[in-house]
């Protein structure tokens, strides 16, 4: 069959289960939108900046667990993308970002709106494309779906010069991809299982540390098997939230920087840390070397240059999460003295000493009667959505509160931009998810500094009926930075105070959606149950205690057990 | 410790860029890099020298392993291999010094290139110490420019 460039762009999105494109029009990619027009069965939503378009596919991606799309137009249309794709390629989220590119004949002219995008991206995009002949575009298309769904997933970039989209090719039906250059491992090495196993059986303090991998595997359930018929504690990186049920007894929360107490502690105790699908960041490790100095380590992972790259690995394991755990768990199960009573006795120790440091520093927060304490919105939310809701976030204490407070249960229920850290990443995500789940709650526990970064998605969000919720935490201040200032810099607040705001109910009625505003504790449940009987966007604005601090922290550089508490 | 790794890449528009992008990116060295096309069409052959400890090494050749358009990387300061690199060095050639670069070069087994009246252009072609060894006995009678084309290498045929 005989297509067109555009046409076979719409078949192969089409082909991948996609059935929302966010993206922005111009003069490179008219003949797509045109295209699309046509379509029926691709629903395109309008974001207002291409970098939404990006943070929308990302979120849309996570809920799914699918591949997002976004499509722009050449020149700004393309830069405006980067932040998205690279933080999407840190949190290792499966989109593909289609750009408009200036026909082929002129590029390498410096023509109008041309930019190097494959060189600009090359560095934060899994891998990119620039596609010179139409008879490369369909297999190129299927490429970049392949690549950016399988093994590690990331962006993948397909640049698309004009007359590449107008010309006319053959459409073959898609066969398996085979790419002599990437073949991912997902199978364990059966031996390096039998040693995990092993180490396993003797420890007598362990800790699974869970990452985002856990997630993007959808391992959850393996991973919970595992926790509980041992009877391991959990800790659950940033990305890992939602990875193993937050409200399960055996679940310590996050650890790192803004970590529990007692997630921390146990790690720095531990004689056997599990990290599965992590990567040992420096937000979680604190100073390397007083990182689980007791512990030997296994750690799985599909990518190997994660493996052993901060920290010295014991026993590595490169694989899938999701079929590591699966034979881990079935080696338990095979193993005809294994003793799960006797196992399972032999933690108590370990148990009793966790115990002890909740006890000491459980998470928590001075409450006060007169001033909204953000920690409180964020239970208070958690409990009128029983824990129910897609939760995004902005960038700061927001973030770290959302991930404190709120317990996730399920995965694929919470979007932050963990590794690149975006403010302006939770309202485009909000409506990237509200629309992969349509009947779904979904609320963007905001900052009033980040929440300004993409507030003109208020009108995406009206165009699509994305009754999304946003919650802003509106302390008048970059507040996490501020929070630095305060501990480090002598409380000198440079250039993080926020006076000037727009007045966000006002805001929201300008856009066509609700404003309601809470100035003390007694307003914020009555606030958020309006909010959430409202078919509408609605922007909710707790004006906060202006100097909350996100606590436990630990100071960048120190060790984990060197806690700032509450 | 300097490490000698051979990668077998596919021969894609901007491949080079994202070797040397990782390699930048992520602070590591080059010290030599040279590349070529295979046997094989659309493959190419890169040989780079870097240095660093095991677990960057070790890191290097998973990063590039990572690269969609790489097909294969060898370390090959772990096997057998033979090294080659290739010198051009123009030196001073007057009336009183001709004779001992002629000299030079043929213990060597190097050859003249190009000649001038005020100087010879030579090649020579060895192992990394080789080629040091060449230019240090050149340097006191006077060099005056020097290409060297980067390390290839290859791995020595298993022995039956
Ligand atoms: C795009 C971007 N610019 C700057 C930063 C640095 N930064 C991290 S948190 C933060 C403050 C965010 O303020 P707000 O959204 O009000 O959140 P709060 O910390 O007050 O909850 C800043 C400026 C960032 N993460 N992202
Ligand atoms: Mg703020």
């Amino acid at each position: 069959m005989k297509v067109t460039g555009a046409q076979a762009l719409m078949k192969c999105i089409r082909e991948q289960n996609v059935e929302v494109v966010f993206g922005f029009p111009g003069g490179a990619v008219i003949d797509i939108y045109d295209e699309l027009l046509k379509n029926e069965d691709i629903t395109h939503v309008l974001v207002r900046h291409e970098q939404a378009a990006v943070h929308a596919a990302d979120a849309y991606a996570r809920v799914k667990g699918e591949v997002g799309v976004a499509l722009v137009t050449s020149g700004p249309g393309a830069t405006n993308t980067v932040t998205g794709i690279a933080s999407a390629y840190c949190d290792s989220i499966p989109i593909v970002v289609f750009t408009g590119q200036v026909p082929t004949p002129l590029i390498g002219n410096d023509a109008f709106q041309e930019v190097d995008i494959v060189g600009i991206t090359r560095p934060c995009t899994k891998h990119n494309y620039l596609v010179k002949n139409p008879e490369d575009l369909i297999p190129t298309i299927r490429e970049a779906f392949h690549v950016a769904r399988t093994g590690r997933p990331g962006p993948v970039l397909v640049d698309l010069p004009k007359d590449v989209v107008a010309a006319t090719m053959n459409f073959d039906e898609p066969k398996p991809i085979k790419m002599r250059t990437y073949r991912p491992t997902y199978e364990p090495h059966p031996g390096q299982i039998e040693k995990a196993c092993k180490a396993i059986l003797k420890a007598k303090k362990p800790v699974i540390y869970a990452g985002g991998g856990v997630i993007a595997a959808n391992a959850h359930e393996e991973l919970t098997e595992l926790a509980r018929n041992l009877g391991m504690p959990v800790t659950m990186t940033l990305m890992g939230l939602g990875g193993f049920p937050g409200t399960d007894p055996l679940s310590m929360g996050m650890l790192g920087m803004h970590g529990t107490y007692y997630s921390n502690m146990a790690v720095a105790n531990s004689d056997l840390l599990i990290a599965v699908g992590a990567r040992f960041d420096d937000r979680v490790t604190g100073r390397i070397d007083a990182f689980a100095p007791h512990a030997k380590i296994i750690h799985i992972d599909i990518d190997p240059t994660s493996i052993s790259k901060n920290v010295d690995v014991d026993i590595p394991i490169v694989a899938d999460c999701r079929h590591a755990l699966y034979f881990i768990n079935s080696w338990f199960k095979r193993k005809k003295d294994f003793d799960r009573d006797a196992v399972v006795a032999s933690h108590q120790a370990w148990h009793e000493s966790i115990k002890e440091w909740k006890r000491e520093h459980p998470l928590g927060y001075i409450e006060e009667t007169d001033v909204i304490k953000p920690q409180f919105v964020v239970q208070k939310l958690h409990e009128l959505t029983k824990g129910d809701a897609i939760i995004t976030t902005e960038v700061g204490q927001n973030q770290m509160w959302a991930a404190q407070f709120y317990h996730f249960n399920h995965p694929r229920a919470f979007m932050t931009s963990g590794g690149l850290g975006v403010m302006g990443y939770g309202f485009p995500a909000a409506i990237g998810a509200q629309m992969a789940a349509r009947d779904r709650t979904v609320i963007d526990i905001a900052g009033d500094g980040s929440i300004q970064m993409n507030i003109q998605e208020l009108a995406t969000a009206r165009q699509y009926k994305c009754p999304v919720k946003i919650a802003i935490l509106n302390n008048g201040y970059l507040g996490m930075v501020r929070q630095w200032q305060e501990l480090f810099y002598d409380k000198k607040y440079a250039h993080t105070g926020l006076e000037t705001a727009p007045d966000f109910v006002k805001l929201a009625e300008a856009y066509g959606a609700v404003g309601l505003r809470a100035t003390k504790p007694s307003e914020v449940e009555p606030v958020i149950k309006e909010a959430l009987a409202t078919d509408n966007i609605v922007i909710m604005d707790f004006v906060i205690a202006r100097e909350e601090g996100v606590y436990p922290m630990v100071p960048a550089g120190k060790a984990t057990t060197e806690m700032l508490l509450v | 410790m300097k490490h000698t790794i051979s990668v077998l890449l596919q021969n894609k528009p901007g491949v080079l860029s994202r070797v040397t992008g990782l390699f930048s990116g992520r602070g590591f060295n080059i010290e030599s890099l040279s590349v070529a096309q295979t046997l094989e069409t659309g493959i190419s052959c890169l040989t780079l020298v870097t240095s660093g400890d095991d677990a960057i090494v070790e890191q290097i050749t998973k990063q590039l392993h990572k690269l969609i358009d790489v097909i294969k990387v060898t370390d090959m300061s772990e096997t057998e291999y033979v090294e080659r690199e290739m010198v051009l060095i123009r030196v001073k050639a007057e009336a009183n010094t001709r004779a001992e670069v002629l000299r030079v070069i043929d213990i060597f087994r190097g050859k003249v290139v190009d000649v001038s009246s005020k100087s010879y252009a030579v090649e020579v072609t060895g192992t990394a110490d080789k080629i040091r060894a060449v230019i240090d006995i050149l340097r006191p009678i006077g060099i005056q420019e020097i290409i060297k084309t980067g390390l290839i290498a290859m791995s020595r045929a298993k022995k039956q």
